[in-house]
Order: C-alpha cells, then sequence, then structure tokens
C-alpha cells in the first residue's frame, strides 16, 4: 500500500493547489521541505542525525541563482536540475570529510559547517547581497515565461512529478546493497568491515545522496519565493529537517513527505488560529504524535498495511 | 623475508605488543597448515583474542611480521585483510541486529562479489541458491526472515560464523565460538560448524576452553602463556604437557 503514497501526495498536492489556489505556495515550499527531509533520512537509516543540512539546501540555491544570472534564458526545470547537481557536488566534496565521524561529532560538524556558509554569506555583501540575500524574476518553466499563478501550477506539478521519481529512485536505493550497508552500519560497524565493506565509503555514497536531496530543496524553494536569502541555511531550518524525517517516519521514502506537508500545513493553521503561541499548538500536537506514532507516521501506516495484508492471506 | 611454503597457510614471525606494563605478545612465531584445525587453550589475559586481533588487523603490532597465503599483510585494515581471505567470528557475535539473517548473509555474499550496487534490489544482486544454502548448513532456514536481534545465543554464533564463511574464506579463526552457549548444545554447534568447514575445505583456528571440544574437534593444539606459545603440538601431547596441565587446566 505504501508504494501508492507518492502517487497519493502528488495528485493530493495537485488537487488541493488547483482547488484553494492559495495553497500552491505553502504546499511547493512543503514539498521542497520534504526533499531535503528525505536526504536527511537517509542519513538517519544510518543511525547518524545531521544538524546542518540546511546548509546545502542554501547553497544549492545561490548556485541556481548564480547560473541564472549568467544564463538569464535558462528554463526553470533546468535550474532545478543544476540546484540538484551544486548539492551533489558540494556533498561530494564536504562528505570526504564528514565520513570519518558519528554521533553527537557528525551532528555538530554539519552544524558548523552550515554556521559558517550561513555568516559568509551574509558578510560579503557585494557577491551575495548580504542577509537580504538575492531577489530574482520568473525564469522560463517549461519553455515559457508564465504569469504568477501559472508559473505556480507548473511549479506545483513539477515537485508533484519529482515526488514519485524521487521516491521510487530512493525505495530502490534503500533496497540495494549499499541501502542495506547503511541500515548495517548504525548496528556494527565492526561487522561491516570484517565482511570487506568500507563503512566510510558506503557512509560517504548516503551523504552525497543526502547533500544532492537538500540541493534539489534548495532549487525548489528559490523558484517558488523569487528569492535566495542566508536564512534557508540557518540551523533552525537544519532542525527542522530532522523534525520532519522523524515525524514523517525514515522507513519508507514518502514518510519525508507526509511529514513535510504535515509539518507545512500545522505551522499555517497554528499561526492563525493562535497568532500568538502557534508554537504551542506545533508542540502539542507533536507531543500527541510522538505518542500515537513513536516511529513516525509512515509506520504507523504501515500498521494498518501489515494488518490488511494479513487479512488478505 | 619469511620463506614461502606453499603448505604454510598463516605464518607469523617475532609478532609483539604491549599495553602498558602487559605483555600480550611477546615475539609470538606461530605457523599454521593448510587444512588443520587448531584449537587455542589458555587463561584469559594469556593474549589469544590479542594475537587473533593483530592477525586480523583489527590492532596493529608493535614488532614482527604477519605472513598470510605468501602475502605479507602486516598493518593492513581488517577489511583488506578479509579480502586476502581470512574470515572472523567473534566471541561477542557481532551482527546487523536491525536486519534478518537472510539479508546479512545477502550483504555478506554482495560484499565478496563485489555487488555493492546503489538501485539494484539487494536480494538481486546475489543467488538465491546459494543464501539457502548457506542457511541450510548452518541449520538456520527456519530463521531465513527474522530479525539478527531475535535469536537465542547459539544461532547468533552460527550466523556469527557462516557470515564469515560466506566470504569465501580460506582461514577462519572463531574466538570462543561455544562460550554462551548451552553446554548439551556445544557438541551440536561445533558439529555443525566443522562439517561446514570441511565441505568447503577451509582451514580454521578457534579458541576454545572445553577440553572435550579440544580432543574432539582440533587435530593440534597451541597452549598460551603471558603472551607465549607454551606447548604446540597433538592435542594429547599438550593437553598432558605438564605445565599447561597445571597453569591452564588447573589441575
Amino acid at each position: 500500500m505504501l508504494r501508492i503514497f507518492p502517487w497519493f501526495i502528488g495528485a493530493l498536492a495537485i488537487f488541493l493547489g488547483l482547488y484553494f489556489s492559495w495553497m500552491k505556495t505553502p504546499l511547493i515550499i512543503g514539498l521542497s521541505y520534504g526533499f531535503a527531509a528525505l536526504g536527511v533520512s537517509i542519513l538517519i537509516r544510518a543511525g547518524q542525525v545531521s544538524f546542518g543540512h540546511a546548509g546545502f539546501t542554501c547553497m544549492s540555491g545561490y548556485a541556481m541563482v548564480a547560473a541564472l544570472k549568467i544564463w538569464p534564458e535558462i528554463d526553470g526545470l533546468i535550474l532545478i536540475l543544476i540546484s540538484g547537481l551544486a548539492g551533489l557536488i558540494a556533498g561530494g566534496i564536504v562528505g570526504l570529510f564528514m565520513m570519518r565521524y558519528r554521533g553527537i561529532f557528525f551532528g555538530m560538524l554539519n552544524l558548523a559547517m552550515s554556521m559558517v556558509l550561513f555568516s559568509l554569506l551574509g558578510k560579503f555583501y557585494h557577491v551575495t547581497g548580504g542577509t537580504d540575500g538575492i531577489s530574482f524574476d520568473r525564469p522560463k518553466l517549461l519553455g515559457q515565461l508564465l504569469d504568477r499563478s501559472n508559473y505556480e501550477t507548473a511549479l506545483l506539478v513539477l515537485c508533484a512529478f519529482f515526488v514519485v521519481i524521487t521516491c521510487s529512485l530512493v525505495q530502490r536505493f534503500y533496497a540495494s546493497p549499499t541501502g542495506q550497508a547503511l541500515i548495517a552500519l548504525k548496528s556494527n560497524e565492526v561487522r561491516l568491515e570484517y565482511i570487506g565493506i568500507s563503512a566510510k565509503k558506503v557512509f560517504y555514497k548516503g551523504y552525497v545522496a543526502s547533500a544532492t536531496l537538500c540541493g534539489f530543496a534548495g532549487g525548489i524553494f528559490a523558484l517558488v519565493q523569487g528569492l535566495v536569502t542566508p536564512e534557508m541555511g540557518y540551523w533552525v531550518s537544519s532542525g527542522e529537517y530532522v523534525f520532519i524525517a522523524v515525524l514523517g517516519g525514515t522507513y519508507h521514502a514518502v514518510g519525508a513527505f507526509i511529514g513535510a506537508i504535515g509539518f507545512t500545513f500545522l505551522k499555517l493553521f497554528a499561526a492563525a488560529a493562535m497568532t500568538g503561541a502557534w508554537q504551542l499548538v506545533i508542540g502539542s500536537v507533536l507531543l500527541v504524535l510522538i505518542f500515537v506514532a513513536p516511529n513516525g507516521l509512515v509506520a504507523w501506516l504501515r500498521k494498518f498495511d501489515r494488518k490488511t495484508s494479513h487479512a488478505q492471506k | 623475508m619469511l620463506k614461502n611454503d606453499m603448505s604454510v597457510l598463516l605464518q607469523t614471525r617475532g609478532l609483539s605488543i604491549s599495553f602498558g606494563g602487559v605483555v600480550a605478545a611477546d615475539g609470538i612465531d606461530f605457523e599454521l597448515k593448510q587444512g588443520e584445525r587448531l584449537a587455542v587453550i589458555g587463561a584469559n589475559g594469556a593474549g589469544k583474542t590479542t594475537f587473533i586481533n593483530m592477525v586480523t588487523g583489527y590492532i596493529k603490532p608493535a614488532a614482527g611480521q604477519i605472513m598470510f597465503d605468501g602475502k605479507d599483510v602486516t598493518g593492513l585494515s581488517p577489511r583488506q585483510i578479509v579480502q586476502h581471505g581470512i574470515g572472523r567470528a567473534f566471541q561477542l557475535p557481532q551482527l546487523f541486529l536491525e536486519q534478518t539473517v537472510k539479508q546479512s548473509l545477502e550483504l555478506a555474499v554482495a560484499a565478496r562479489a563485489n555487488k555493492m550496487k546503489l538501485f539494484k534490489p539487494l536480494a538481486e544482486c546475489v543467488s538465491s541458491e546459494e543464501i539457502e544454502e548457506m542457511l541450510e548448513m548452518v541449520g538456520l532456514s527456519a530463521r531465513a526472515h527474522d530479525l539478527c536481534s531475535s535469536l537465542p545465543e547459539g544461532h547468533r554464533k552460527l550466523l556469527d560464523i557462516a557470515m564469515a564463511l560466506a566470504l569465501h574464506p580460506k582461514l577462519l579463526i572463531m574466538d570462543e565460538p561455544t562460550s554462551g552457549v548451552a553446554s548439551n548444545e556445544k557438541h551440536h554447534l561445533m558439529a555443525t560448524i566443522m562439517k561446514a568447514l570441511d565441505e568447503r575445505k577451509v582451514t580454521a583456528m578457534f579458541v576454545e576452553h572445553d577440553v572435550d571440544i579440544v580432543k574432539e574437534y582440533a587435530t593440534r593444539v597451541t597452549a598460551w602463556i603471558s603472551g607465549r606459545i607454551t606447548a604446540d603440538g597433538l592435542p594429547s601431547d599438550v593437553l598432558s604437557n605438564e605445565e599447561v596441565r597445571t597453569v591452564i587446566l588447573g589441575h
């Protein structure tokens, strides 16, 4: 049953966006957070928590804007792919260093890296626009210059499409020898070495995959805002990714998107309902969720999945 | 350079290490021939596990040389030594607790066959016949889809050994394969292991405290006292050695 969930999430997002046009922006932002949280989930499956992955999101957003400034005619779809590529390259470089560390050191080193990036972006005003960031005009999307509403619709449909493809790819990765070795890394790194698998190499591959997904998230997030700011890479965003990953669950790739959509709308409605104390609403809902679904929403759904498949037998 | 004798599989010369003031290996000269079933006996702290740790690359010797199958493997990492053909089973089984028995074996086979693919399912990267055969061999077929964390100790030991055997090693080193296993199950466990070793023509050395097990399954015994090999030879000779009897066996 979980297999159809990415399709369901994609279809639901398109339906909601078309029916309530004010929802388009929060949906796209929510889905972009889903890609980043999915990246973080890959590492959580290996038992590692990063508190700095928003750094990759932010960096990729800036890389995409740089590409747009150089080639103003470039298509939005290509820009999203460029941001993913930027995440992949950045992850490939930073990962060479990060693959050696585990646990609290890993979490803190990632945090440190993202904070260095955050302050550099804020200080190098002439290149980065400082704390105000860089705004840009809507690029072409799918070969056409669209008005705001159609642009958002096209972006939402693209996102939904990417959700389905990404979930399928990540699920294949999870089932592969490398994906399984990542889970093994969590429980026994010694044995992994003693069956001849390099734990560092496996972790490096996972790290690069996670940075690539954060790169995608950065591109989509920047395109819907028409703006990149250092704020995208602030540690609070990294924390939100971890939060969404845990909320949605890491058992299946779709968990990150369920968590992200849930988190985005919860934040939105909490802000509308209790403007002064929206954190209170979020905190309370999360407390309840942690008791009801301690392994995330997707693990909770899986229980039903198992019940129905047993019934079929 | 050590001499290159084809029948000698593992050879160490002057292997030494000490921890603080304790000499755990005191210039160990050691040879293991192809096809041997060597039992290593000795009191706790005699340096048996330290020796295994040095041979399998877990710790580096302070001095000395380790030759395996004609190649110098001194100071290599565990992973490189595994790739040279030494498999290791642990005193405390080292398993992938969050995965199933079958997945663990599949991962070991995929690692051996160098099939660490990114997008192809693990089960499709390995031959299912081979996995079933391995499960059959160690009697874990009925447990194939159970999580490793749910296995009782005897099964954990067997899986730990099976994962090492899945790598097709030339030499299997086992650190106390029967420890933590109920005494009435020890012989069954050893018989299962030895049958698997015979079928695959794997040379073996194992640390063992149970004299009955040593007598029954070893073709040769080495007795370790304070980081040295005190006696080396046929089980009947070593077990009747005066020093071995007083210091190790406590008679």
